[in-house]
């Protein structure tokens, strides 16, 4: 069983640069084709200051953490018996390309279900800029499959 | 891109759909490599099989972002507001995915008129491997 103390439990901030590269790269991968996303003109065209943040890319930044297994590691969960259940964002603003986006992690929740067979973590992580404006909160349940 | 104008729509409307190609195992190398998620499950055969399974399987979060594509070839991203998905089934290579959503709501909040859509992604056989919903602003 996860330790149950670890529900309010913070993990270190840390922050992350927007890189061009990686945003082109993502967009292809996805089978992306609106220019905005790959096109600096198109991008500024459309009243952004450079390529957007596609809306699930939040997601991977948070895993460019310096320790991407920081929380699997502090609540001793085994990665190969991890699913990840649901994954939710509200957005505030928009990030662009060259944003240094601060990412503040939170254990919001642990629980079970059928008998400990399963235990669920709730994790929320607030996504602001380097403004200090908010850009969005993330809420990721992973799954940990016992047995 | 102009906003869908709030009135027009109804709830039950479909909004465009976006077909997929066959899950290819180049496109889930690709993802990997920019998602930055390099669990082998989804792109080591070799390893998928000693962790007792047939073959790799895709990512969620590239369904997850595919369904995204939904939203954004149908309003600019900046009206997303809420967007969640429930993972529901693993979703293999060679299927053939077909992203949806649909009006489920209309109201207001935040001095905003919004629509709540209920979105999905099937197979072929139209099996629900991601379910959510998203929040739009509209004008």
């Amino acid at each position: 069983m996860i330790d149950r103390q670890f529900i309010g439990h913070t993990m270190p901030a840390f922050e992350v640069l927007v890189e061009k590269g990686r945003l082109r790269f993502f967009a292809k991968a996805t089978g992306q084709t609106d220019p905005v996303y790959t096109d600096d003109a198109a991008a500024l065209a459309a009243g952004y200051s450079g390529l957007p943040v596609p809306p699930t890319f939040l997601f991977c930044l948070e895993m460019e953490s310096p320790d991407p297994a920081a929380i699997r590691n502090l609540l001793g969960m085994d990665y190969r018996k991890l699913l990840h259940g649901e994954q939710g964002f509200s957005y505030h603003r928009t990030a662009c390309v060259g944003d240094v986006l601060r990412f503040e992690q939170r254990i919001e929740d642990i629980y079970d279900k059928k008998g400990g067979a399963l235990e669920f973590v709730v994790r929320q992580t607030r996504v602001s800029n380097q403004r200090g404006e908010a850009v969005a909160d993330l809420r990721t349940v992973t799954v940990l499959r016992h047995g | 891109m102009t906003l869908p104008s709030f009135d027009a729509l109804n709830v039950g409307d479909a909004i465009p759909l976006l077909a997929l190609p066959p899950v290819s195992r180049l496109t889930l190398a690709l993802y990997c490599g920019a998602s930055g998620d390099h669990n082998p499950i989804h792109v080591d055969t070799d390893f998928a099989h000693s962790a007792g399974m047939p073959d790799v399987i895709a990512h969620g979060m590239l369904s997850m972002a595919w369904l995204a594509r939904v939203l954004t070839d149908w309003v600019p991203q900046t009206a997303i507001r809420e967007y969640s998905v429930r993972f529901a089934a693993m979703t293999q290579v060679g299927e053939r995915i077909t992203c949806s959503g649909q009006v489920t709501e209309k109201f207001e909040a935040g001095g905003e008129r919004r629509v709540r859509l209920a979105l999905s992604t099937v197979n072929a056989e139209g099996q629900i491997k991601l379910a959510g919903d998203a929040v739009v602003a509209l004008a």
